[in-house]
């Protein structure tokens, strides 16, 4: 009777094992991300399982870049990190955890797609929103998520900046249409996809700032004849970039497939997820295929404008830098 | 022969073992958290300390927490005194399903709550949307987080008063009717004044569960600053922000505000005691 029931429980735990995948991957990415992933990841376990005949099973973690960043700094067993901005990835490269040259190990930056800042409005368009000057007019609502916790925070701040440099070509200037870009914000939420949610299911505010990818998909939950895109003028060309964590990966003996995972990125398969969740595939072909679905925008880089992300981040970001000293809250 | 507390304690056995268990238990799970909490806080000079808890989003967000909590709670306390007087006092067809209904603002998980009160009361939602064509909008406003806090408080006044209205003898009503009160005066100066520390009981768990409300309340309030974020809010959003000691500042203040309500409540209890007819 003993020996029945051990042989029973025997063949229980190894069908078990059987179940449970060969690998597993942790994947700390930034907040809007989440669609994007079940796509991806899909895709990706047939592909491995196809090549090599192993499973491999991917976790994900969403929430503002900035905050994920901290997590993996404060020693989150994490395998890749796919995070909205460079500067968060060099923040836990600082740590030791990934390599310093981490950007050149994968093709473009380590950025298999891009994006940009856009408006998303109610249908209608009721309060005539075309350009970043009607953000700043008094009684407009502006939604944008808190700079210290989310990634996309930062681009929406860098794109007005941007914008406000070019116009003006005064630092001063930029300085005060941001101040007066913040009056208009009434609530910060950490990550762009509380952002979203206060905007769309919440009601607050007229205008939301926000990923392209995030506003398609926005159109594409709640219905095209609820919220309308708006192309500002001019806007920053966001390139967020994945990194395998090297001290988790080693030790675990995960590297092989987690460095698979950020190249399948690269692969046909990726590249056309990336364009039919509303990312900017960097493909050629797939890019020029998918033109049309994208906003029509001028873009400039953070390289460019600002002297890259370290230097971005320490001005204005930073304890006590510009954004602390314009908006006291 | 008298019975000293020494000679009173030592007859019992396992005191020490009782003693020891008691303290180190209530130490750990309570005493030293809150001593961490205190600890933390005096990382802030006194001016930083000022600064943080009189700035206007912490003024602001304290005050929504405690005026909607002790709103709530003075609601919770009529309501639910008629409802535990119907509980008790009548029979009817269903009695015990409704006795079973008042649990479930305990056995409900905060967050469920939280999803099921803000759809219903979303702008498309079943109450939501007749309200909205009456011009009342509840979600996503400081009325939602009056709701949400009516709601999970009233398992508190109902069953703290169960029981001693229970106890209540229905002979001492009889007796005073028969000794020419009219029903006006039976309540207000015979049934009452029995209920009223049981009443206050209630009253001061609900507005204590209230004031710490956060997972059925942020799904239904706008989380706005200064218009509709509750305090406890505010607190995580300093801590996603890092600012550790800001938001330990905020948990002191509510602690320690906290504590002085309850200690008021408790006064106000033993007075009545004292006053009580028949305890």
């Amino acid at each position: 009777m003993v020996r029945r029931l051990l042989s029973i429980a025997v063949a229980l735990l190894w069908a078990s094992s059987a179940l449970a995948a060969d690998v597993t991957l942790l994947n700390v990415s930034y907040d809007p991300t989440r669609e994007l992933y079940v796509d991806f990841n899909k895709a990706f376990s047939i592909a491995y399982q196809k090549e090599t005949g192993k499973s491999v099973e991917i976790k994900q973690s969403h929430g503002g870049s900035g905050s994920q960043a901290r997590a993996v700094i404060d020693g989150l067993q994490v395998d890749v990190v796919t995070l909205a901005l460079a500067y968060d990835i060099d923040a836990i490269a600082a740590k030791g955890l990934i390599a310093a040259d981490w950007q050149k190990r994968l093709p473009l930056n380590a950025s298999p797609y891009t994006s940009t800042i856009v408006f998303l409005v109610r249908k209608g368009n009721p309060r005539g929103i075309r350009d970043w000057d009607d953000l700043v007019k008094p009684g407009v609502s502006v939604i944008t998520p808190n700079p210290k916790t989310s990634g996309d925070a930062r681009w929406n701040y860098l794109a007005a900046w941007g914008y406000a440099l070019k116009k003006y070509d005064s630092a001063d200037k930029a300085r005060q249409f941001v101040s007066e870009l913040y009056k208009n914000v009434p609530v910060l939420d950490t990550g762009a996809r509380g952002s979203t949610v206060s905007f769309v299911e919440r009601g607050v505010g007229d205008v939301l700032l926000a990923w392209e990818n995030e506003a398609f998909l926005a159109q594409r939950e709640f219905g095209k004849d609820r919220f309308e895109i708006v192309s500002p003028s001019l806007s920053i060309l966001a390139e967020p970039p994945l990194a395998v964590v090297d001290a988790v990966a080693d030790r675990k003996g995960a590297r092989a497939v987690a460095e698979a995972y950020l190249r399948y990125w690269y692969s046909r398969e990726g590249q056309e997820i990336a364009a039919r969740n509303s990312y900017r595939p960097r493909d050629p072909e797939i890019a020029r295929e998918y033109a049309n679905s994208f906003a029509k925008v001028e873009l400039f880089t953070i390289d460019e404008v600002f002297g890259g992300w370290a230097k971005a981040q320490k001005e204005h970001f930073g304890e006590g830098g510009v954004f602390d000293q314009i908006y006291k809250n | 022969m008298v019975n000293t507390a020494a000679e009173r304690r030592s007859t019992l056995p396992g005191f020490g073992l009782t003693m020891g268990l008691t303290l180190t238990w209530l130490s750990v799970i309570i005493l030293i958290p809150l001593a961490g909490l205190f600890l933390k806080t005096f990382e802030l000079s006194f001016d930083q300390f000022w600064a943080i808890i009189t700035s206007r989003r912490t003024l602001n967000a304290l005050r929504i927490s405690f005026s909607l909590a002790f709103a709530a709670a003075i609601v919770n306390l009529v309501m639910g005194t008629i409802i535990v007087w119907a509980l008790v006092r009548y029979h009817f067809p269903g009695r015990r399903l409704f006795d079973a209904v008042v649990d479930i603002p305990f056995a409900l998980p905060t967050a469920v709550a939280g999803v099921a009160l803000s759809s219903l009361f979303a702008q498309q939602g079943w109450l939501g949307a007749p309200l909205a064509a009456l011009g009342v909008k509840v979600a996503f406003t400081p009325v939602g987080i009056f709701v949400a806090m009516i709601f999970i408080g009233i398992p508190f006044v109902v069953r703290t008063v169960q029981p001693v209205l229970i106890d209540l003898d229905v002979e001492i009503e009889e007796a005073a009717a028969s000794l020419g009160a009219n029903r006006w005066h039976i309540v207000v100066r015979v049934i009452l004044p029995s209920l009223i520390p049981a009443l206050l009981t209630g009253f001061a768990l609900a507005f204590a569960r209230a004031v710490g409300e956060y997972g059925s309340v942020i799904f239904i309030a706008g989380n706005l600053p200064n218009v509709s974020e509750i305090a406890p809010l505010l607190i995580v959003i300093r801590l996603s922000e890092f600012r550790y000691a800001d938001a330990t500042a905020i948990a002191v203040v509510m602690l320690v505000a906290s504590f002085l309500i309850i200690f008021i409540v408790n006064r106000l209890q033993r007075w009545a005691q004292t006053r009580a007819p028949m305890h």
